[in-house]
């Protein structure tokens, strides 16, 4: 400090002097006292009273409410408080379906499985079966009949509607029913009826996701328009060209089962299937591919075209025109070249001229009658895109007067459904049976709403022979009927209910031939869920006109002018066609592939998206026109995988009346599918340009590759496997204090005391080989577990609350040295998915951290969670390492802001899906994968009730049952003949204390993820195997 | 806490003596009774009813199974009391042909079962044509037996003088105790007080300046002693202490509800059920065996002895008619809830009656004695933990299930060491808490 610089000024004199006043007073900030203290009583004083006041009211008033008990009048016999029953059913939705068992408490389904017995899905479910649950206690169903939108008594809409009937019959008028795949052969017979009595009647069936150009192929190449079996699990090769069988293409359920089971390897089966793909988006069947191509659309054609003259030279038969030579496509035959009898080609284009060169080349290799029965039809796609053309001209030409949509929405969901929904004012009689309003039914006159299926008696006939029997597990809720029943009472059948339809209907079609008394069958059905009969094994033969095809290919499909790109449009893997879209379980699910969730988006290539750096989701949206079409604006989103020129948009978004969750996100995509050969076109040339608005899409992940990290991801592939199972293995070692040369395992080095666990030992093994991403288990934990849903904004806050998630990794092409380079991924990257749930480490980081003991460790290995303990430091997220711990940062139940996307937990009709045995976390707790502790807890009851052991499979958690693939296996690893300790080869650590937590997996597949930070976690991977040839050096 | 707790050891091993005795004297007056009325009975009665132990075990379970929803041995219940029926009937045929088939029985003219209907009507005993007639003489065997157990049953009511002696002597120990404490006490104040004195005197004799005799003898005024600092401090402490020992108590029993007797809609009395009738638990409390929950009876199960018992001793048909009007309108009884647990906590009735075993009483007390039901246990978290960690488990129960553990337990703490519901992990979050 320089002196010579600082002046001092004084205040008054009084500091000058120093007087003793000055200094006295000095301190104070006001010389005099302030008015307040003059008073006796203070402001102060006032807050401290009134805060005793407050609670002392308060304290009085810590009555508990009176609680009433209220038992049932006549309880049912089954029916226990508390106790589930189990009913097997069917889901359909469409012509989509799953055999499901379905859980009820106390007469409210709660949770939907997969019924093992069904020969079609064997057990497997999807995410959207999965979520089916929670459309039942849709807010926005319709509650009862409605005559213009104002709710009447059955009896008046069935008098109108039976008098217009007759009224047009007597006239000679048109009379049309519109639906989508039927799939019940007891709801054919009751329409069969109708048009009995109204022979004007034509029943028209279209689907969202058409397979029509299939059955014209068919038609053509073998006499009769069928879809046959595909068998996945028999293929040694497999040739999709844009077929996504795994997330939507015909019956992904069935098709998933069947391909795991061909992708599964051990030490004693080393054989997997080779899958090649080829596409334009990054399907989720493409993201598991082995080898995958980026096509154009507009070559699909030319890809089958060159596949079938590349087997035709091996096969000596003709070549056709056209044909592009594309990578991996060469390769490709010769692989199904040398494993004829076992290849499998198909195609997920719905032109009937790539449809019959595909069968030929499954004809030449020999697939009829292997992985491909043809006497095993499937109807799971029936619909008729020209006769639902030809509706659509009919009703613009007002040659039709009555129309009734049976559970399906043409005004949203067919191309031409602005043109129906337009032409549907001069229809005389217009009905609406879907189970909700939505679009079709806020233009008709009449609502006579359907049950939802899980309310419903139905039958389903998936597969030839194949009979699938649906049962009520829940008295409908709202003043419903059966669409089969207006139907009935419409046609003035005597007996209107579907139930002893159905039930007459078994017994005459199946029960005579059962050779049992018809009550024990149909109980035995009801039991089931499903009745089959044998197959007629009936071969075919190829007479197609592959030279035709072939032409028709070549005339038909042109590449994107300059400026224009090739749009694909697709069903995405949450939301799928949209009928389900105001399920917010599956508007949170991230897409497997993109992982956005809540948006409407569309998928470019990240060198074509100019000028969006898409950081946190940060991006700008498009214009996307189809000639002769409204423009479509969406957010653009830069997707790795996505072939050049080429654009990708989800179907199942932009609904203007599904609801509160679902209105106003997006665009609606299916009016630029356009018409080809008679058929839909899921493809167009579209001028695309990006323009200024900005938008931030809602992502749950956003980085997108591993980093190259082993400890993460460990893969390998098929030929390296076979020489040496544990091959690209990574075992992490830790330097100890001896010098950097001296490397341990990371387990022997540790200040942890050992648990103990002397009874049970749940552990989890994950295999990355089988799990395809489909993320059906995220839906099954989120439903099992009153998981929170918190809507986009919350999303795009990272807040999300899934306890389970699935990690997506894309491979990248920079060298490992390279870490800004390898965070971006390959433009054809390859896919890896992993299930990342609470590893229930034995050395948990999270337990240490806690200041309160809210998360504790149990003597059967698991990292317990003790909500009303937590007071929410969040510490013990912060230490785990798996970052898997969510934080309620709101109260998610009974609180508006969140009613519209969290549905579950803020509506008293949304509110029964809850599982009764999980509690609803509150605001300002931690919460994390229990390892469904109450399905534990159960299994073990019932055990011991029985006075035995819990036997291996009896207690199972949430996604290792939904899991379709058997990826993910849940059991007791203290037990030494359970399923999961044999495949991972479970042995102590230490032979002397073999009830000590620490167990080594011998399964040269087994790995755990980031082990050298000796947490010890109780689920294990198993590592992808690819099979691939060997990168040559 | 321990000096309590041994306390409470030391009465209990001095209760046991006495109640072995009385339990003896009561077994062997049993006996005697039993082996006496064989004789006069085995002398007496033309046709034998047996008094062999398996034939009375027998006759007991066909009695439990057939007969005791309508009949007690020494009291009327739907049906007449049974005791001294082979006396008052007949003959034992009749009885045999009567229970085989009482409306044939009535509809043949037979005066005597015609006289027993019209005391009875309408209700009309079931008939039991599936009884062989050996079971009927076990049934009796039965009957004769229960007869026999009368006076038991007044040994029992007798007041134990030996029981309460040991609980007087318990209290006259404590009492002593207290007062030897206080006499030592008073002397310790007298002692004390007699050296203060004893003191001053000495120090009077000394040459004490003024200020040092002020102080000697400065009288201690009641005022001087309140304003001391030391008592100030001393009330103060004592007063914040309570204050705050209060509050925090009453904190913790918020929620608490021990005692809660609401007032129910039907005056249902469990004395007069479980009680009095010996109705078992689990006939009304069906789900009690099943799952989570206990279940509140629907009134279909009222209705299996209400649609015919339509008065009570108590109540006459007042209330007993609210349960038929429920069945007859379907409209459901509306009950108060007693037990109520926070939904954070997970508690499985199955899981304490089946698995362990664990009697009715022993979390919601002596039931069989309620008019008007109450919260018997605190129902707090320490309440379940302190059980948890005083119940042994009874391994016999499910050895499969607990042989290993109890090996490694063995192994671990010894082969004596107790067994507990803790060392099962009864005292993890995770097994309530979900």
């Amino acid at each position: 400090m320089e002196e010579s610089n600082k002046k001092v000024y004084w205040k008054g004199l009084e500091q000058l002097t120093n007087s003793p006043e000055f200094v006295k007073h000095a301190h104070q900030e006001f010389a005099q006292p302030g008015p307040e203290e003059d008073l006796g009583h203070s402001r102060r004083d006032f807050l401290k009273m009134m805060g005793f006041g407050m609670s002392a009211v308060a304290l009085a008033a810590c009555e508990a409410p009176i609680r009433k008990a209220i038992p049932y009048v006549n309880k049912p016999v089954d029916v226990d408080p508390s106790v589930p029953n189990y009913y097997a059913s069917t889901y359909i939705n469409g012509g989509d379906y799953a055999s499901v068992v379905v859980k009820v408490r106390e007469g409210r389904p709660i949770k939907i499985d997969g019924n093992a017995l069904s020969s079609a899905t064997k057990g497997g479910v999807s995410a959207q079966v999965e979520a089916s649950v929670l459309s039942l206690y849709d807010n926005d169903r319709l509650r009862g009949a409605k005559i213009d939108k104002k709710r009447v008594d059955w009896k008046d809409l069935d008098r109108e509607v039976i008098a217009k009937l007759n009224a047009i019959a007597a006239q000679g008028g048109q009379i049309r029913i519109v639906s989508n795949t039927i799939l019940s052969p007891s709801t054919k017979a009751v329409i069969e009826k109708f048009k009995a009595k109204f022979p004007t009647t034509q029943h028209i069936q279209y689907d969202q996701s058409s397979a029509y150009g299939i059955l014209k192929a068919n038609e053509e190449s073998f006499g009769s328009a069928f879809i046959p079996t595909y068998d996945f699990s028999k293929a040694k090769t497999i040739v999709s060209v844009a077929a996504d069988f795994i997330g939507s293409w015909i019956a992904p359920i069935e098709f998933t089962k069947g391909y795991a089971l061909g992708r599964e390897v051990n030490e004693e089966k080393t054989d997997m299937s080779r899958h090649y793909q080829f596409e334009s988006i990054l399907s989720i069947t493409g993201a598991n591919a082995d080898y995958r191509t980026q096509i154009k659309p507009s070559e699909e054609g030319a890809v089958v075209a060159q596949l079938y003259n590349l087997i035709a030279a091996k096969a000596g038969r003709a070549t056709v025109t056209g044909g592009v030579e594309k990578a991996n496509l060469a390769k490709a035959a010769d692989d199904l070249w040398a494993t004829k009898g076992s290849s499998l080609v198909v195609a997920g284009s719905n032109d009937k001229a790539i449809q019959v060169l595909v069968n030929g080349i499954n004809d030449m290799l020999g697939s009829y009658g292997t992985t491909i029965d043809p006497s095993l039809t499937v109807n799971y796609r029936q619909g008729d895109d020209q006769a639902m053309s030809a509706f659509v001209g009919e009703l613009e030409a007002g040659k039709v007067e009555g129309v009734i949509f049976y559970n399906c929405n043409p005004v949203y969901d067919h191309p031409q459904g602005k043109k129906i929904g337009a032409a549907l004012k001069n229809v005389t009689l217009s009905i609406a049976t879907g189970y909700k309003e939505e679009e079709t039914g806020d233009l008709v006159k009449y609502l006579a709403p359907d049950h939802h299926y899980l309310e419903s008696w139905n039958d389903a006939e998936p597969k030839k022979n194949l009979f699938s029997l649906s049962q009520p597990t829940i008295t409908p809720i709202f003043k419903t009927r059966s669409a089969q029943s207006s139907f009935l009472t419409w046609a003035g059948e005597s007996e209107t209910d579907y139930f002893e339809v159905v039930k007459a209907n078994w017994s005459t079609w199946f029960g005579a031939s059962a050779g049992v008394n018809l009550q024990t069958f149909w109980d035995k059905c009801l039991y089931d869920g499903v009745y089959e009969k044998p197959v007629e094994a009936k071969s075919v033969y190829f007479s197609g006109d592959v030279g035709a095809a072939a032409n028709a290919i070549s005339n038909n499909y042109k590449a994107a002018a300059s400026g224009q790109k090739e749009l694909v449009i697709y069903e995405s893997g949450n939301i799928g066609n949209g009928s389900q879209a105001n399920n917010p379980l599956l508007q949170e699910l991230p897409d497997p592939i993109t992982k956005a969730v809540w948006d409407h988006y569309v998928t470019v290539a990240p060198k074509e998206a100019e000028g969006i750096k898409f950081f946190e989701s940060n991006t700008r949206k498009a214009k996307i026109t189809v000639e002769g079409q409204e423009p479509v604006i969406v957010a653009i989103l830069p997707q790795p995988g996505q072939a050049a020129g080429t654009i990708g948009l989800p179907l199942g978004y932009g609904r203007t009346k599904a609801g509160k969750v679902a209105d106003g996100r997006g665009a609606n995509a299916y009016p630029l599918i356009g018409l080809l050969n008679g058929s839909l076109s899921y493809g167009a040339n579209v001028k695309f340009e990006i323009i200024e608005e900005e938008y931030q899409i809602a992502q749950t992940q956003t980085h997108n590759t591993a980093m190259g990290r082993a400890a993460v991801i460990q893969e390998t592939i098929l030929s390296k496997f076979k020489k040496d199972p544990s091959a690209d293995s990574y075992q992490p070692k830790v330097t100890t204090w001896n010098g950097t040369e001296d490397k341990i395992d990371p387990e022997t080095a540790t200040l942890w005391k050992n648990h103990d666990y002397t009874n049970h030992h749940w552990g989890m093994s994950i295999d990355l080989n089988t799990c395809t991403g489909c993320a059906a288990c995220v839906v099954a934990c989120n439903v099992e577990n009153n998981v929170a849903l918190v809507g986009r904004e919350e999303v795009i806050n990272r807040r999300e609350m899934h306890w389970l998630r699935i990690d997506r990794y894309y491979s990248s092409d920079a060298p490992v040295t390279d870490w800004k380079g390898l965070e971006e991924a390959s433009d054809n990257p390859e896919v890896v998915f992993q299930p990342m749930l609470c590893q229930h480490c034995n050395n948990a980081p999270c337990e240490t951290v806690c200041p309160v003991a809210a998360t504790t460790h149990s003597t059967e290995g698991l990292n317990q969670m003790t909500y009303n303990r937590c007071i929410g430091t969040r510490y013990c997220a912060n230490n785990c390492p798996y970052k898997v711990r969510r934080f309620n940062w709101f109260k998610y139940h009974d609180n508006k802001q969140f009613q519209d996307v969290n549905t579950a937990m803020n509506t008293d009709l949304g509110k029964m899906v809850l599982n009764p045995d999980v509690t609803v976390r509150s605001r300002g707790v931690m919460e994390k994968c229990s390892f469904c502790v109450q399905r534990i807890q159960a299994g073990k009851l019932t055990a011991k009730k029985e006075k035995r052991r819990v036997a291996d499979g009896e207690v199972n958690v949430a996604c290792a049952a939904a899991c379709s693939t058997g990826a993910i296996v849940f059991g007791d690893l203290n037990d030494k003949d359970s399923k999961i300790s044999k495949l991972l080869k479970v042995r102590p650590t230490f032979a002397d204390r073999p009830t000590v937590n620490d167990k080594d997996a011998d399964n040269p597949r087994a790995y755990q993820v980031i082990e050298e930070i000796g947490v010890r976690p109780n689920i294990w991977y198993l590592k992808k195997v690819r099979n691939k040839d060997a990168a040559k050096a | 806490m321990s000096s309590d707790s041994r306390f409470a050891l030391l009465v209990l091993k001095t209760d046991i003596e006495p109640h072995m005795i009385k339990n003896f004297t009561s077994a062997c007056k049993f006996f005697i009774l039993v082996f006496v009325f064989a004789f006069v009975s085995s002398t007496s009665s033309a046709q034998e009813i047996s008094t062999d132990p398996a034939a009375i075990k027998a006759g007991e379970g066909i009695f439990n199974a057939n007969c005791k929803s309508c009949h007690k041995v020494k009291e009327k219940l739907v049906g007449p009391a049974l005791a001294g029926v082979d006396e008052r009937a007949p003959s034992i045929d009749w009885i045999k042909s009567f229970i085989k088939n009482p409306p044939g029985m009535i509809a043949s003219g037979d005066a005597y079962a015609n006289n027993l209907y019209k005391d009875y009507k309408p209700t009309m005993m079931t008939a039991f044509s599936s009884l062989k007639d050996e079971d009927i003489m076990n049934v009796l065997a039965y009957v004769k037996a229960k007869e026999a157990e009368v006076p038991k049953d007044d040994v029992i009511k007798d007041p134990v003088p030996g029981g309460e002696n040991t609980e007087a002597g318990g209290s006259d120990l404590l009492n002593l105790v207290a007062i030897g404490v206080v006499i030592v006490l008073l002397l310790l104040v007298v002692t004390l007080a007699l050296l203060i004195s004893s003191l001053k005197r000495f120090l009077d004799q000394k040459n004490l300046n003024e200020e040092e005799k002020e102080v000697v003898h400065s009288p201690i005024t009641l005022k001087s002693a309140l304003s001391s600092p030391a008592f100030i401090f001393i009330v103060a402490f004592l007063v914040a202490a309570l204050g705050f020992k209060t509050v925090i108590n009453n904190l913790f029993a918020i929620g608490v509800q021990q005692g809660y007797a609401p007032k129910q809609p039907i005056a249902f009395s469990h004395k007069i059920h479980a009680g009095d009738l010996e109705i078992d638990c689990k006939y009304c409390h069906v789900g009690v065996t099943k799952g989570k929950s206990a279940t509140i009876p629907s009134v279909n199960i009222c209705m299996n002895c209400h649609n015919q018992i339509k008065e009570g001793a108590q109540t006459g048909a007042s209330q007993i008619k609210q349960i038929t009007d429920a069945y007859a309108n379907n409209e459901p009884i509306k009950w108060v809830r007693i037990h109520n647990l926070p939904d954070l906590a997970y508690f499985n009735h199955a899981q304490h009656v089946v698995v362990g075993g664990v009697e009715c009483q022993t979390c919601h007390g002596p039931i069989q004695e309620m008019e008007v039901v109450k919260q018997h246990s605190l129902l707090t978290m320490g309440w379940c933990i302190d059980c948890h960690r005083k119940t042994d488990i009874d391994t016999t129960r499910n050895a499969e299930y607990y042989d290993k553990m109890l090996k490694i337990h063995a192994e671990k703490k010894g082969s004596k060491a107790p067994f507990k519901v803790e060392d099962i992990g009864g005292l993890e979050c995770s097994k309530c808490h979900y």
